[in-house]
């Protein structure tokens, strides 16, 4: 049973890594590659480690276990965020068919503001 | 050294096989990536699929201190991501 459920967390975990990355590469725009990328990755390699954890049955590995799935659910909203943030400030173009961008207009109301006297935006 | 065997053992090496084809895909988008940020994200989704590969190698291979090679890799993934995102938001600001 447990070597059943343990197999069963590792090859879910491993496929949703796979998807992640087939989205990285498939997905039409940096915004979207980056939501797959976070979402489908943080899901895989909590899923791996919950199967090590289910695999091995002791308490070391199960708390380094769940160190591993707080630490990436903590840590990759913050860096995917983060990754967004600055390739909007650096104008990455989206894909054509985004339905909505809320920072629209306000970006380079901001930005032309303090240093209006650039010519070069 | 003796391998395990057993199933949840042969499912970690079926493991290893598809996270070695995820870490190639996200390699084939650092190298296409069109700007610098797709590079970041897949750099980013590449060393969380190697903390993965690490959690199943030990797995494999039967010994629970490959877990802390995962941990330091969760590490160093977040810190690398966030200087590389601060490099990247430097240099948008530059640029205008």
């Amino acid at each position: 049973m447990k070597e059943i459920l343990a197999a069963i967390l590792m090859l879910l975990g491993s496929a949703l890594a796979l998807i992640a990355s087939i989205g990285v590469i498939r997905m039409p725009d940096m915004f979207s590659r980056m939501q797959a990328s976070s979402k489908a990755g943080t899901l895989g390699i909590g899923l791996a480690a919950a199967g090590a954890a289910v695999f091995f049955h002791a308490v070391p590995v199960t708390s380094r276990a769940l160190l591993i799935i707080v630490f990436f659910l903590l840590t990759a909203p913050v860096a995917a965020h983060i990754i967004a943030r600055s390739a909007y400030l650096m104008r990455v173009p989206m894909w054509e068919g985004t339905l909505m961008d809320e920072w629209r207009g306000r970006l380079t109301e901001d930005k032309t503001e303090p240093s209006g006297s650039d010519p070069a935006s | 050294m003796s391998l395990p065997e057993g199933l949840a053992a042969n499912a970690a090496a079926i493991s290893l096989l598809i996270l070695a084809a995820a870490m190639l895909l996200a390699f084939a988008r650092v190298v296409l990536g069109p700007t610098l940020p797709d590079r970041v994200i897949a750099l980013d989704l590449l060393t969380s699929c190697a903390a993965a590969f690490m959690v199943a190698y030990s797995v494999r291979s039967g010994n629970p201190v490959f877990m802390d090679v995962a941990i330091v890799i969760a590490l160093v993934a977040f810190l690398a991501t966030v200087g590389f995102a601060r490099y990247v938001a430097k240099r948008a600001e530059q640029e205008r």
